[in-house]
Parts: structure tokens; sequence; C-alpha cells
């Protein structure tokens, strides 16, 4: 892990200050009733002709006041709320949330558990960056040509996993899985030979969406050198997650800091070097058979035991936390996400910060938009891969 | 007088039919791109989804038809039917069979060209009189493209014309006839002028991955953006029928139109030949990414106009020596 001394300036603004006030610059209102904006997101790019000379993102279209709800809420009834933050990867929400929770309380998950919560997460990470691959396809190819040919395969894949997830939780999307000390659901017998039946298509299919996109010479040329990021500015604005490691540092939570079993498997973390928008497909793209190989060892040798540590559980509502603070993160498909928790004693949380991966990914962009095309602004929106759900929360 | 007389009815038989075959080509489409994309395609209009097209119209026929407040009405309004008209005209002169044809003009590819060029000016009047900055920016992209894919398809055009020594198409086709159809000999020359015929055609016809002035997920629905229902819908036929017509001016100059090789010349030939370049075009539409605009003038002026120039030196000189 690198550590980085925050001290050099970046002026996001660089090529207007020098820009010729004379010239006739349009401005563009980019969202969020646009089709490319991943959700309700707005920039205000400031144009000559195509290229973007400065681009303001505007974020809050999606702002639900879910910190300040779940401060009225009891511990056990916050999970489906944030469940919703990150609405491409839910559980991962989930898990980062209950797992702040059980730190204050000082409560052992039970290893079964801890594993089932792995497995979800490669897996919920899987269908994460299938629809990434989708929605970034549709960005470069538009909903009426190539791109949706790309999109409803990867739907496709990913739902299968959605299928898998619907037997263990009962839910397809906001699962309410995880809770505090451990699982709700227990995996149901037969599921595992289940989950190697979907690797084995998803992992085949793969192999073709790579020949779609990194063998596609069009690909190629719309993402080689599109959108730059390099590791500083990233480090610096606190992105995470493949964003990063595409520019090429070796930043992983589930290896760095490890979480739930990830302590007992052993990750290859996947980078690129290059930080634009080719470097970011292959990260994800290497990132998805790296879980593949993951469930895959995973999946069978799940320990026996309780799912959960059956503690906290007399009075659901009543449960309490002893004062105090804490902070956890966790990997999710888009980078950390940070859970941080104060505890007056009360059932209730005294504050809850949530810190999304997609924010500060967004953050990049004042800086790597200017100089580029109208074109590559949505190339490079769709490559950071934002959702608004856990932007604006 | 008899002349106009046979060139208005048959004039009016093949707007008929061209208007026909574009609602079942749109129907066609999504069926193959379903396939393509493993779904069913519309399924519940008529056998089979077949009276799709029919419920489309009717449902943009009752859409609103809005005029943005700030929008140059007349020119607004104006694009989409001159937009249908330019598409239309080109089939004037493509001879379908040596009988069917509206008009064997003397200046048949000369004609075919320029007015598949003025497609350029109702896209771009669309995109200027809508007022509004997407739709600007289409048709900022419409112009550049336009104007840039016209020099590599003239010159690809010109092959043929310098081998069969006439401008008049069905003379081109006869001359394919007689000897061989252009793509098979002389290959070398035939071959590379289709293909660049092809492309520069899909970039005038605004198709993936051509389709940069539209661009919807760039531009929302560039220069259509501002236009609701049965403007939006001429757009769209304007769109289709080009791309049908192109692809017949295409059979007939390379493909060797309504000759049928060893089998008995007509019209089904030209019809086939012509349905299948559409599927092709289908094909490379639901499959390939979008370029970017700088991208589309590279190919164009880097590759495409000089092979073409190449072609065309190389084609007078086989015809003077050679044929």
């Amino acid at each position: 892990m690198r550590t980085v001394q925050v001290a050099r300036r970046v002026n996001p603004h660089l090529s207007i200050d020098t820009y010729d006030p004379e010239a006739e610059l349009m401005l563009l209102h980019f969202g969020p009733q646009h089709p490319s904006t991943h959700g309700v997101f707005r920039m205000d790019l400031t144009l000559d002709g195509e290229i973007v000379v400065k681009a303001v993102p505007h974020v809050g279209f999606l702002h639900r006041a879910v910190e300040k709800l779940c401060e009225s809420l009891a511990y056990v009834q916050i999970t489906p709320i944030v469940d919703k933050n990150d609405y491409v990867a839910p559980m991962t929400n989930e898990q980062a949330l209950n797992m702040a929770f059980e730190k204050l309380l000082n409560l052992e998950v039970p290893r079964r558990a801890r594993w089932m919560r792995t497995l979800f997460a490669e897996l919920q990470r899987i269908a994460s960056h299938l629809l990434w691959l989708g929605t970034f396809a549709l960005d470069l190819g538009g909903a009426l040509g190539g791109g949706s040919t790309v999109f409803i395969y990867c739907f496709r894949e990913r739902e299968l996993i959605l299928d898998l997830f619907e037997e263990v939780t009962g839910a397809r999307f906001h699962y309410n899985t995880h809770t505090i000390g451990g699982n709700r659901h227990d995996i149901p017998a037969g599921w595992s030979a289940k989950v190697h039946q979907a690797l084995d298509v998803i992992a085949s299919r793969l192999s073709e969406y790579e020949g779609m996109t990194l063998d596609n010479k069009i690909f190629v040329a719309r993402t080689r050198g599109v959108g730059v990021l390099d590791a500083d500015l990233a480090l610096e604005l606190g992105i995470t997650g493949p964003i990063l490691r595409a520019c090429g540092v070796d930043h992983d939570l589930r290896r760095d800091a490890p979480f739930h079993a990830y302590n007992e498997v052993r990750v290859q973390v996947v980078t690129a070097t290059g930080g634009d928008c080719l470097a970011r497909a292959k990260v994800r793209l290497g990132e998805m058979r790296e879980s593949i190989r993951l469930i895959r060892e995973m999946v069978d040798n799940i320990p026996a035991g309780a799912i959960n540590s059956g503690k906290p559980i007399k009075v659901p509502l009543q449960t309490k936390i002893p004062p105090g603070q804490t902070y956890v993160a966790i990997e999710t498909p888009r980078g950390e996400l940070g859970t941080y928790v104060i505890s007056d004693g009360s059932q209730f949380p005294y504050r809850l910060k949530i810190r999304p991966p997609s924010l500060h990914a967004l953050s990049a962009l004042p800086y790597i938009l200017p100089g580029a095309t109208v074109s590559d602004a949505v190339a490079i929106l769709g490559s950071l891969d934002p959702i608004m759900g856990e932007v604006d929360r | 007088m008899t002349g106009f007389l046979h060139g208005a009815s048959y004039g009016v038989v093949i707007v008929s039919v061209l208007m026909t075959a574009t609602a079942l080509s749109l129907w066609f489409e999504r069926k193959l791109a379903a396939r393509m994309q493993s779904r069913l395609g519309p399924t519940l209009v008529g056998p089979a989804g077949l009276l799709q097209p029919l419920a489309d119209v009717l449902k943009l026929l009752q859409k609103e038809d809005i005029v943005p407040l700030k929008a140059d009405a007349i020119l607004f309004n104006l694009a989409p039917p001159v937009a249908v008209v330019c598409a239309i005209g080109v089939a004037a002169a493509v001879p379908f069979s040596p009988t069917v044809v509206a008009a064997d003009l003397d200046v048949g590819v000369l004609y075919v060209l320029a007015i598949g060029a003025i497609t350029v000016l109702p896209v771009f009047s669309a995109g200027w009189a809508s007022n509004n900055k997407l739709a600007l920016l289409g048709g900022m992209r419409a112009v550049a493209q336009s104007i840039s894919y016209e020099v590599p398809l003239v010159l690809a055009a010109l092959v043929p014309v310098i081998l069969a020594g006439s401008m008049r198409i069905g003379t081109i086709v006869r001359v394919q006839s007689e000897g061989h159809w252009f793509v098979v000999w002389p290959f070398f020359l035939g071959i590379p002028a289709f293909v660049i015929f092809v492309l520069a055609m899909l970039a005038e016809a605004n198709r993936i991955p051509f389709d940069i002035p539209e661009a919807e997920s760039e531009l929302v629905a560039g220069v259509t953006t501002e236009y609701t229902g049965m403007k939006f819908a001429l757009f769209y036929m304007a769109e289709y029928v080009h791309t049908l017509v192109a692809s017949a001016v295409a059979a007939a100059l390379f493909l060797g139109g309504w000759d049928g090789g060893p089998f008995r010349p007509g019209l089904h030939w030209m019809v086939l030949k012509t349905l299948l370049l559409f599927a092709a075009l289908y094909w490379m539409r639901w499959t390939l990414l979008r370029f970017r605009s700088d991208q589309l003038m590279g190919l164009c002026w880097r590759w495409l106009v000089p092979s073409s120039v190449a072609l065309v030196a190389g084609a007078a000189v086989w015809v003077v020596f050679v044929g």
C-alpha cells in the first residue's frame, strides 16, 4: 500500500484560465434527464465546439437524507434502508453497515457467516461489473446499436447471479440478508452446484465479452488515452477501487485490510497501467475472472456452524450499542465503502456517516474532462461507474 | 407526354412499394436485432408482430405536435418532409429491372449522388432551427460528416461509371450482365470500391457506426431531440428509406442489379440483392460500437479518400489498357 503526501494543489479548471475570453463558448447542461448520466447526475459542460473546456459536476438530485433517517431507526432497521444506496451491489451496503455495528458491540461473527459474506461479496462484484460493462458499452455504442447488444448479453448473465441470491434470500435485489452478528438466511441444499453451473456459463461468456471489448478496434479507439487520471491525483482525491487500480496503484482492502473471510483466501489484485478508460475496463474484466476463481475455490469449502452469533436478538428493536465510535471500510465493486458510526448508548445511532466510493470517483471529473470531446465525456463518466444512489444517499 | 405518364406511374408504384418496404424493414430489423440479442422482438401485434410498424405509426400519430417556442418554425417544420422527399427522390433513377424504372436518366449516377447529398440540408436545418444545444451539436456533426463522406462516395461511384463508360445506371447494369459484375471482375477495383461505397453510404445515412449526428447516448437524440410524433417519424422513415435506396444503388452499381448470373434476370434479383445488403447493414448496426467524430473524419480523409482516388485512377488505367 502506498502513502502519499497530500500537498500538491491541482487547479481543476486549468484550461479555462488560459482560454480566450472572446471566444464563443457554449454552456451545455449535461443531465439530469440525459440518457447516459447513469441516473440523475448533472454536469455543466463549457464547450468550445465539441471540446470540453470546463466541467462542473452537480450532485444531489437523488438525495434522500438516508444518514439523517438512520438516526431515528433502530439498528436492525437500518439494513434495508442502506440497501438502496449502492443499488447495483446492494449486499455490500449491508455488509459495511453491519460490520460497523458488530465492531462496536465487539461481536464475533461465526466463521460460516463470514465465508458466506465473502462469497456474496464476490458474486455481487461479478454482477456489478457485468452491469457496468453493459452500460459502458451502451455509452459507447448507443441504445439502438452494438452497445445494446452487449448490454443485453451482460444482463442475461447478471440474471444468473440474481437467481442465486434469490434462492438464498428470497429477494432478487434488496436482500436484507445481513444482520448484526451474522446472516439471516442460510444457504439451501444444493446451492453450490448451482453456483458452479452459473459460473461455468459466466466464465465462458466472459471470454466472449473480452473479445467484444478489449479486442474490438472501435472500443479500443474510443477508450485508449481517454480520461487519463494519474495516480497521485487519484490518491489525493480519495479515489479507490478499480479506478485507482487502473492507475497502477496496487491497493485493495480485500488483501490490505482483510475483512470477512478474506484473510483465509488469497486475493490476486488486478491492476493496470495508463489510468484511462481502457485500463479501467481491463481491471474490471480481470476482477470478474478473479472473483470467479475465488468463488469456485470457496463455495465447496464453506465451514459448517451457525450463521449468526445469536446474541443481541432477544428483542431486535431494543438492540443497544455501547457508547463509542468506529469506522469500518470494505472493498465493494466500486472501491472503499466506509461506515462511520457514533453511538450514545441508546437504541438509535447518534450519527451514521457513509463514505461512498462513487462520490470520490465523480470528484475527478473536473480534472479529467477538460480537453475531451462530448463523446469522450460520456465514455469517461461511464468508465467511473458512478452509482447515484450512493453518491447522494 | 407518354414518357411523363410512364415515369409518373412507375414513380407512384415505386413510392408505394418503397413505403411498404420501409415499414416491413422496420419489423425485419427489430426481429433481426432481437435474434442477435437473444430476445423475441415484436410478437403481439399481428402474426409474428408483423403489424408492429403500423401500431408504431398509429401511436406516433396520436402524439402532441410540439414546436418549441424559440424554434424557427418554418425551417423546423420543413425539415422532416424534405428529408423524406430527398430519400425517396433517389429511388427515381434506380432501375429495378430493365423496365421497372421511373426515369433512367443519362446522368443517373450524378442525380442519385446529388439528391442523396441534399439530405444533409434538412438534417442541419433541423439541428439549427430546433434552438437546442444538443440538436445544434448534432447538426454540426451531420454537416461535417456528410460533406466529408461525399468525397469517397462520389469517387467510389466513379469506378463503375468509368468501367461501364456511362453514367446511366441502366447501362451500368447492362454492361455487368453482358460481362461480369464489377465485384467479380475486375475484383481488385470492384470490391474495394464497393466497400468504400457502402461505408460512405452508411455515413451519409447516419447509421451506426457512423450515427454520431444522433448519437443518443451523447446528444440525447441529436437533431431529432425536439421533434415529436409524426415529424420524428418522418426523420426515422427518411433514414430507413435512405438506407434501403442506397442499398439498391449499391446493388445496381456493383452487384449487377437485376442480373442473375446463369439464371433468368429479373426484378426479383434486384430485390434480393438490395435486401441482403440491407440486412448486412443492420447486422453491422447491431454489432458495432460508435466512432468518435474526429476518428470518423480521420477514417474518411486518411483512408477512404486516398484509396478511392487510387481506385478511380486504377479504373481509368484498366479501361484504357485492358477493358
